[in-house]
């Protein structure tokens, strides 16, 4: 791989990156839809960015799927999801009963 | 492709040496995976946070909330300098895996320093317009975990912002050995980490906030 082929990667991350904060931020303010549909797609949106930076500036992808990274990462993933899910439930379960 | 070498394969998240500099990328792979495993438990440290943050958005113990306290301007000023700091990193990591040129690299990593800097300084005139309003940690247990939450983030900001000052003595005082290589490596795949963490933060606190 050469230069002009990876600066290219960087400016497809920081034109994709851009594009999906701006949508983000638009649809804060933007309120013509209701509020549950663009809770959604900001959410969604976080998401993709978080897909964008892993795979243009950390350059991590599902293709090489034999680095110990990626394992790493699901692995984190899975624990990260237990524990907030995990806390969420229990903690709002409580909110709920306090009622 | 015209290059007629096999190509090396990818050992380590973050900008691959293999290239331009096969000796210092096979150092790199344990070095860089070490780096990862921690970062991957601060992101557990973040995730935590996050969580104690949406549990605790709605006790605001009659205090001001999100929405009355966040503003839009100054979230999206910090988010695009961040973003601007992650690309000049980007453009670092580039002049140093094919140019190998120590003062441009020296320029690129001033530019990410100034990005970082001025993100702190944002952040810091938005805590003090909310210690104005009155709107400290101790005020509600919404404000406490926001607090906890964003000045985490801070600090690592701060963390990466020294690291690169250092980085930028040490350039001058070896120049572009293997050792400062790797350490390059590491601090790249920290401040996009970070830049991944802030994004974060301005969705489900500030954006969801002020929805």
């Amino acid at each position: 791989m050469n230069l002009g082929r990876e600066l290219r990667k960087y400016v497809i991350g920081m034109v994709m990156a851009l594009t999906l904060t701006g949508i983000a931020f638009a649809l804060t303010i933007w309120n013509y839809w209701p509020v549950r549909t663009r809770f959604i797609i900001i959410i969604a949106c976080a998401i993709l960015q978080l897909l964008v930076h892993f795979r243009y500036f950390l350059h991590i992808d599902l293709e090489k799927s034999h680095r110990d990274d990626l394992q790493l990462i699901l692995f984190s993933a899975f624990i990260i999801a237990l524990m907030v899910g995990g806390m969420l439930w229990v903690i709002f379960n409580l909110n709920m009963r306090m009622m | 492709m015209t290059n007629s070498t096999t190509p090396l394969p990818r050992l380590y998240p973050g900008m691959n040496l293999g290239e331009t500099d096969p000796d210092t990328h096979e150092a790199a792979e344990e070095l860089v995976f070490g780096f990862w495993v921690f970062l991957m438990s601060d992101a557990v440290l973040f995730a935590l946070l996050f969580a104690v943050y949406e549990t605790m958005v709605n006790s605001t113990a009659g205090g001001p909330g999100a929405a009355q306290l966040f503003h839009l301007k100054p979230t999206l000023i910090e988010t695009l300098v961040l973003l601007a700091s992650s690309f000049t990193f980007g453009m670092a990591s580039l002049i140093m895996k094919f140019k190998q040129h120590v003062v441009l690299l020296q320029i690129a990593l001033i530019g990410t320093l100034i990005l970082g800097v001025s993100f702190l300084g944002f952040e810091i005139s938005d805590f003090a317009k909310l210690t104005r309003q009155g709107a400290v940690p101790q005020l509600s247990g919404f404000l406490s975990s926001f607090y906890v939450l964003v000045s985490t983030h801070f600090l690592h900001v701060l963390s990466g912002c020294i690291w690169i000052l250092v980085m930028l003595i040490q350039l001058s005082v070896f120049g572009l050995d293997e050792t400062v290589k790797t350490r390059l490596l590491r601090l790249g795949i920290f401040w996009h980490f970070l830049d991944i963490v802030w994004i974060f933060i301005f969705t489900f606190v500030y954006l969801l906030g002020l929805l």
